[in-house]
């Protein structure tokens, strides 16, 4: 499968997720120009973490207006897989990509640990190798991830499946000590209403080694991979 | 030959009383005046102030730091460039570099802290090394002081601020609260990068007519004079005034800076790169030419500028962030010009290399300053400033106002439910979250290790890393003090299983020009050196941080050590934590301990504290044996005995984050009294192995002191003959909730 990775100026985890699709995985990947507007023939397009532009303004606010992005949305309105991780998430949702917003976290100060993440929908190409309900553990690390929707949105969302993640303890419950951020409804991961643009505030490419402390993120490239096949 | 600079309107008159405003002495002005054979312009007379400043001078501790070993099998790279390089293996090799970063940090919190994390990234990038690692070792006053939770919150905000926004993980770093740094914090970056052997770049200029750019951010005025009057001088109630001479960071800018500079030395058409730190253009320029012994010719108008009307005074000494400066190859100058502008950065040629050896800079048409370029740097000042003992030796004293021992001890139990929360022993993981530690994917083992463990990709090698001071040991002897600390640095990067390769370090002292800082420097630098050879461990960067006192208190001696150590295969490395019940445990220990300098002895006193000498064999012997334990996969954990002493470090060793486990052991049949629950003053480390390994283990580490003292075991608490049975996981969360009940949560 091909696999685009974009990076944009201020893009951190870009070599991170290159990495582990092309060296851990033996996938076809490679780095995608934010001045370009070709996505390479790109079967799967990654926006990957960092701190786009700086993100002086808000996260993900200027990224959205980058030549590569009027490319991304029209491959994504195509039915394209496309996944955001941490800022790519953010910027998925300034690009209204995905619904909802990322806010600072709870605490207001940058958060870099390991969570626990409940797949509560099995059934996308992000998590059809993961089993309903099966907890993966992810590292975050970002500062502004507490994600927010409007009730009725949310709504919506959970009768349509698309909260695809959510952090939960070791055991799989939801509490307010599991959740990092503040996030509603301890929302880590959503999709489209189409299910085929995904965002999460987790790092999936920084889980795929047993030496740098485990595998979990391998499920959800292995998901996306599965589903070109 | 172009014509002898001259003043421009409405600058100052320049005499002996304007060079002093400038922090420099008589005769260092009588010294311009000789090296020019007439009186400096104001802007000639602006960068010999800064360039002969303490902070880019070295003019007090040069002479001394000459003793310290700096050469090696593995160094790579000539002495004179931004950083030291070590060979690591496979063909790369690691560069790296701790420098303070004090007194912009008191003054200025977060963009104190922001910009030392920049500018030492930038000493790393500028080698052609891709920078990998950073660390901090951070000193604040104490939590009782009312301007330390707003010190804390600022230089953490700023080190996260700054490294998460670039993307390097900070993997590691020491936090300290002391009342000796009341009024004047220490902030000690480091920073790790590596390189290809090939691609390490010169920062010496070369080749006639090669054209000068001026790469990154534009020029503004800030940080004019941070080097001089702001690191260079002591505190006192003006400082505050001082704040606009500390600069602003962008790490953004840095990022990008990072990425272009890397790639544009893959092109081949950079000769000579340096950053613009202290002193800006003005130290990049004049040292790069200085270096190669040729000259230079700057147009400061064609300088890109944050604002109109910059004096060329302002230009050369602004010390704006993320700036660099390159000597090119010539007519390659477009090639590089395109990958900066496919960065959107500034790429400008202002100048080029000249054979006349005259630093020389032009604005306006006219010549502004015109000075010998290797003068400014290889004639400042060095002095061999008076050193003298303190009357009253400090080494049988008594540390922290502490009085008689057993007055009021408390028990052994209460006495460790008090050191395991102190704020100098609790877990700092509060202070770690908030930085980023696993970007770019090599890290291993991740703050709150004995050392941070980094994976070298595409080879099966790779790197620990560990920054530490004591600077109570360093109070009551500012020798013994110095070897203990690289013999804990050396002994974390071991506890890991790797090899120490490579030393850097900061020294912190007080006013020089007062005999027994002088004393306590060399003292400082005598013991690195001694610890050093011994270790066989060269010293390849280093940096000095002097005039740290507020109203004439100088700050404790503090030394800060940072050692890089090497895995021939990263798999073996070793964690703190016990892994498996029934596991023998093991105390491997160098001498006996005592309460000197001790956490117990801060908390509840101890009388005629003394540091016992350390024998620098036994030491090595026990690095050595440590090493060899991880190749040969001996043991199942090791643990360094620090802060708390042996009591804190069985606990730690149980907190397990797969798992919490207990421990049960006996030390020297009943005997169990402060000094060997609680004592730091030798060098002992914990160990658990499998039973049958206790009889090799012995010959591992002969002659050293190695007794099996109980097992791990699954049930979670801590026993300790029959003076401590503690549940494991209710001194945990004494350990995890100690500094965030002090400190503003996160």
């Amino acid at each position: 499968m091909r696999w685009g990775v974009v990076r944009f100026p201020g893009s951190l985890d870009d070599g991170d997720a290159l990495y582990a699709l092309r060296d851990v995985m033996g996938q076809d990947a490679a780095l995608l120009w934010h001045k370009d507007e070709s996505l390479g023939g790109a079967q799967c397009v990654v926006l990957p973490g960092g701190f786009s532009y700086g993100d002086y303004l808000r996260c993900g606010a200027i990224a959205r207006f980058s030549p590569i992005m009027k490319s991304v949305a029209r491959f994504a309105a195509d039915g394209g897989l496309v996944i955001g991780i941490c800022n790519g998430f953010q910027i998925l949702c300034e690009a209204h990509l995905l619904p909802g917003a990322l806010m600072r976290n709870r605490s207001l100060s940058f958060i870099c640990d390991v969570v626990h993440v409940r797949v509560d929908n099995a059934h996308t190409p992000f998590t059809r190798a993961a089993r309903a309900g099966e907890v993966l553990r992810l590292p975050i690390k970002h500062g502004e991830g507490c994600y927010v929707a409007p009730a009725e949105d949310l709504a919506r969302m959970e009768e349509r499946g698309q909260v695809v993640l959510r952090y939960v303890d070791a055991a799989g419950v939801e509490s307010e000590a599991a959740n990092p951020n503040g996030s509603m409804r301890s929302i880590a991961g959503v999709a489209n209403d189409r299910f085929n643009v995904f965002g999460l505030m987790p790092h999936p490419e920084h889980a795929v080694e047993k030496l740098l402390g485990g595998e979990d993120g391998l499920k959800i490239f292995q998901s996306i991979a599965e589903g070109a096949r | 030959m172009s014509a002898a600079p001259v003043a421009l309107a409405g600058e100052p008159v320049i005499d002996a009383t304007q060079a002093r405003a400038h922090g420099l002495t008589t005769d260092e002005y009588a010294s311009i005046e000789r090296i020019l054979g007439r009186t400096p312009t104001f802007t000639e007379l602006g960068v010999f102030s800064v360039m002969w400043s303490e902070h880019c001078s070295y003019k007090s501790s040069r002479k001394h730091l000459r003793m310290l070993p700096m050469k090696g099998r593995n160094v790579v790279g000539g002495p004179g460039e931004n950083a030291g390089a070590i060979d690591v293996g496979d063909g790369w090799v690691a560069v790296f570099k701790i420098e303070s970063h004090n007194h912009p940090s008191y003054v200025e919190p977060y963009q104190g802290a922001a910009t030392g994390v920049g500018g030492i990234l930038r000493d790393i990038f500028t080698m052609g090394a891709r920078p990998i690692a950073s660390m901090d070792s951070l000193k604040f006053g104490s939590l009782e002081h009312p301007r330390t939770r707003y010190l804390v919150g600022g230089v953490v905000g700023g080190i996260g601020g700054y490294g998460n926004c670039v993307g390097v993980p900070t993997v590691a770093g020491e936090v300290m609260f002391d009342a000796g740094y009341d009024g004047n914090i220490l902030v000690n970056a480091f920073a790790l990068g590596l390189a290809r052997r090939e691609d390490l770049q010169s920062a010496r200029a070369r080749g006639t007519g090669n054209p000068v750019l001026y790469v990154g951010s534009a020029t503004g005025r800030d940080g004019i004079h941070g080097a001089s009057l702001l690191a260079s001088a002591e505190f006192d109630a003006e400082s505050e005034s001082k704040r606009p001479t500390v600069q602003v960071g962008d790490p953004f800018t840095e990022k990008l800076l990072i990425e272009a500079c890397l790639e544009a030395i893959k092109t081949g058409a950079i000769v000579a790169i340096q950053d613009m730190g202290a002193a800006g253009l003005t130290s990049s320029s004049s040292e790069m030419a200085g270096r190669g012994g040729l000259g230079i010719e700057l147009e400061l108008d064609r300088v890109p500028l944050r604002e109109a009307n910059l004096t060329p005074y302002e230009i050369l000494l602004s010390e704006s962030q993320e700036r660099m400066l390159i000597v090119a190859e010539r007519g390659r100058e477009g090639e590089l010009a395109a990958v900066f502008e496919k960065w959107d950065l500034h790429a400008v040629v202002i100048g080029r290399i000249t054979d006349d050896g005259r630093w020389r800079a032009r604005w306006k048409g006219q010549v502004v300053a015109d000075v010998p370029a290797a003068a400014i740097s290889d004639e400042a000042p060095v002095y061999d400033r008076p050193a003298r003992a303190p009357a009253a030796s400090n080494n049988d004293g008594v540390a922290n106002g502490a009085v008689s021992a057993q007055a009021n001890a408390p028990s052994p139990a209460a006495a460790l439910r008090a050191i395991i929360a102190s704020p100098n022993v609790a877990s700092r993981r509060m202070v770690f979250r908030q930085y980023d530690s696993i970007v770019q994917g090599n890290t291993v083992a991740g703050p709150g290790s004995d050392a941070a463990v980094l994976r070298i990709k595409d080879s099966r090698r790779g790197l620990a890393l560990k920054v530490d001071s004591n600077p109570r040991a360093c109070m009551l002897d500012p020798y013994i003090g110095a070897v203990a600390t690289v013999c804990e640095a050396a002994r974390n990067v071991a506890c890991a299983g790797a090899r120490p390769a490579g030393i850097t370090n900061c020294l912190n002292y007080g006013n020089p020009e007062r005999p027994e800082i002088m004393w306590q420097l060399i003292r400082g630098i005598e013991g690195l050196r001694d610890a050093a050879i011994a270790f066989d461990v060269p010293v390849i960067s280093g940096n000095v941080s002097l005039y740290n006192e507020t109203a004439g208190r100088a700050i404790p001696p503090t030394p800060t050590i940072a050692v890089v150590g090497t895995f021939a295969n990263v798999v073996l490395h070793l964690k703190q934590y016990f892994k498996s019940p029934g596991d023998a445990v093991l105390m491997v220990r160098t001498a006996a301990p005592s309460l000197a300098a001790s956490e117990y002895a801060a908390l509840f006193g101890a009388a005629g504290q003394k540091l016992a000498p350390i024998d620098l064999g036994r030491e090595r012997k026990l690095i050595d044996g440590l090493v060899e334990c991880a190749e040969r996969r001996l043991i199942r954990s090791a643990h360094d005995v620090s802060e708390g002493g042996l009591a804190v470090a069985l606990a730690e060793s149980c907190f397990n984050p797969g798992g919490v486990l207990g421990v049960e052991v006996e030390i020297g049949g009943s005997s169990h009294g402060a000094e060997v629950l609680f004592g730091e003053g030798s060098s002992t480390v914990i160990v658990s192995a499998p039973v049958e390994n206790i009889k090799v283990l012995h010959q591992v580490f002969a002659p050293l002191e190695v007794v099996a003292i109980g097992l791990v075991t699954r049930a979670s608490r801590l026993k300790i003959g029959t003076a401590i049975d503690e549940d494991v996981a209710a001194l945990r969360s004494l350990y995890e909730e100690a500094l965030p009940g002090r400190l503003d949560r996160p």
